[in-house]
């Protein structure tokens, strides 16, 4: 590889991760708040109460101001493909195009077609039938998500494709391996539901708000009563997803899985680190304790991770330096196989040149041989396939801590909504006013967790993040950041006015 | 009797005419992808494949010979 600038790579991977987060912020709120809409409105269509449209028509708005701020902030990071990753685009161009057509085609007419008739439609079309068009969205925007998910999916366990070397793809082999990968379907899951809880927080805020002040107090009940019941169950449900994909990490990306628990030294009978601090001058090998300070739960990781109790789970040592007892092939040892791939893969391109078949064809059984540490021949130590333990670490604990917060909260709105004096509740309103800022932070902690714990891989195990890299000038990337993070910015206040002016406005007639 | 195309166009010209904070949301989104696309894509993020190399097997030849190298340090 070419001998590239790393402040390129950082800048580079900060760009990506400043407009993706940006991109966050907007998207799971669609997710989530067009099945409430749906809700809402097959709760009207059922009772006939003109309320209940009221009430629709007000969530309704406020989704559609989400979306249109929303809308194509995903259309910069094909940009960044093309621009900042240029390696990477062409090496998996065969398999995200499916996947990225697919949502195109399919998910994204299903939901604008839909959309206008949900905006547009309201007393022009029959109830039944805008009623379906709101049902329609909801699916279409969560069909959205499948693709671009199993596209992310594909990245942290590559599946069903083959690499060529006369062209330098990887190709698709198996399109239902790639959609239907356990990685894809639990992150599809996790993130999917993820959504539902931030709108059902979203709708709990704005809700408790107007309880606050004394405004459209029927509104806000009525609605607390739906998203809290939406919140809990898809609260439960992050859970389980949650776990299935922390199963998949130990599966697939055993080294994340160690970064997030802070895990360095492997042991049977694990212990899950509920509470902690790391310490942060510990290296990968040395004998320094990893925390300063932390609570376990003792037995509980093994269970989580190989859902055996008592099994064994690789830390972070393990799996840099190896582990023979415990059959674990270190870092090394893959870097010396990887290496070999890279220099067979050099003298197949050599030998494809020099139009010599013989060598080419012995160059080619090599690489194919070693072709699963591919990427480990890129790294320049063991150490590099270590990724930011602390930041791994954090972001998971909060996520965790967070999405347990959120159903004792939902059950507390619901216990006391249905009690009937949910407005005296003094002290858990404003809770639900700073709760959805609360889930936001719950989500984006996630996505830290998936993208930075998956370092240094742009595609685990074939493709370091610094191969991905085109190298360009340093100063572009620099330059389009600031310039993402203004453009960004402004749009995420245009959305804040004008959302706080609607909330401000309320629903017609409550 | 109108036909189903010009349904769906009343449709559409009804619904357009009648928005009160879509017409803030459509302007910031004819604005927002004006940037995007005559801005950022035109000026700032070209395609580094497609314009540094005419054919795909150049490409392919440019992107073979990134991986073909091995590791350097860190740096």
């Amino acid at each position: 590889m070419v001998d590239i600038d790393l402040s390129l790579v950082n800048w580079s991977r900060a760009q990506f991760a400043l407009t993706a987060m940006y991109h966050w912020i907007f998207v799971p709120l669609t997710l989530g708040l067009s099945f409430l809409c749906a809700m809402f409105e097959s709760i009207y269509v059922r009772t006939g109460n003109e309320k209940w449209k009221a009430i629709t028509r007000f969530w309704m708005t406020l989704f559609g101001i989400n979306f249109a701020i929303g809308v194509a902030t995903g259309i910069i990071l094909e940009f960044e493909f093309g621009t900042n990753w240029s390696n990477y685009s062409w090496m998996v161009g065969d398999i995200f195009g499916a996947p990225l057509a697919v949502e195109g085609i399919f998910a994204f007419f299903l939901e604008a077609t839909f959309f206008a008739v949900m905006f547009f439609g309201w007393n022009r079309v029959s109830k039944g039938f805008h009623l379906f068009s709101t049902w329609m969205v909801a699916i279409g925007s969560n069909l959205s998500a499948l693709w671009i998910l199993v596209a992310n999916a594909w990245m942290q366990y590559p599946t069903g494709m083959a690499f060529n070397p006369e062209t330098a793809r990887f190709e698709m082999e198996n399109f239902w391996a790639v959609l239907f990968s356990p990685v894809a379907m639990s992150k599809f899951t996790h993130a999917t539901s993820s959504g539902f809880v931030l709108a059902s927080l979203f709708v709990v805020t704005v809700s408790s708000w107007y309880l606050l002040k004394g405004r459209h107090l029927e509104m806000a009940k009525k609605s607390i009563i739906v998203a809290s019941v939406f919140g809990l169950l898809a609260s439960v449900y992050v859970a389980f997803t949650g776990d299935e994909a922390a199963f998949e990490d130990a599966q697939h990306q055993p080294m994340k899985l160690a970064a997030y628990e802070g895990l360095y030294k492997g042991e049977k009978n694990a212990g899950l680190v509920a509470l902690g601090m790391i310490n942060s001058d510990k290296k990968p090998g040395d004998a320094q304790s990893p925390f300063l300070f932390e609570i376990k739960v003792p037995g509980l990781l093994s269970l989580l991770a190989n859902r055996e109790s008592g099994s064994f789970v690789p830390g972070i040592d393990d799996l840099v330096y190896g582990n023979k007892e415990q059959k674990v092939m270190g870092v090394a040892e893959k870097m010396k196989i990887g290496q070999q791939a890279v220099a067979d893969l050099a003298a197949f391109k050599q030998a494809r040149k020099d139009k010599n078949d013989a060598v080419a064809s012995a160059a080619l059984t090599r690489f194919t041989a070693n072709k699963e540490y591919l990427g480990y021949g890129y790294l320049s130590t063991p150490e590099e396939a270590v990724p930011p333990v602390s930041t791994s670490f954090y972001s998971f604990h909060i996520m965790v801590m967070l999405g347990t917060l959120f159903p004792v909260m939902f059950i507390a709105y619901l216990f006391f909504t249905v009690k009937g004096n949910i407005a005296e509740q003094r002290w858990l309103l404003p809770l639900g006013v700073l709760s959805f800022f609360l889930g936001h932070v719950a989500g984006q902690m996630g996505w830290v967790v998936a993208e930075v714990g998956r370092q240094p891989w742009a595609i685990q195990g074939l493709m370091p993040v610094k191969v991905a890299t085109t190298n360009i000038a340093v100063g572009h990337v620099q330059a389009t950041f600031f310039m993402f993070l203004g453009v960004f910015t402004l749009l995420l206040i245009a959305e804040i006015k004008i959302m706080l002016k609607q909330i401000s406005i309320g629903p017609e007639g409550m | 009797m109108a036909g189903p195309f010009t349904s769906v166009y009343t449709f559409y010209r009804n619904g357009f005419k009648t928005m009160t904070v879509g017409r803030t949301l459509w302007k910031i989104i004819l604005i927002k992808l004006l940037v995007m696309f005559a801005v950022f894509k035109l000026f700032f993020f070209p395609n580094y494949l497609k314009t540094n190399f005419q054919t795909d097997e150049q490409r392919a030849d440019h992107v073979l010979e990134q991986l073909s190298r091995p590791a350097v340090p860190n740096h």
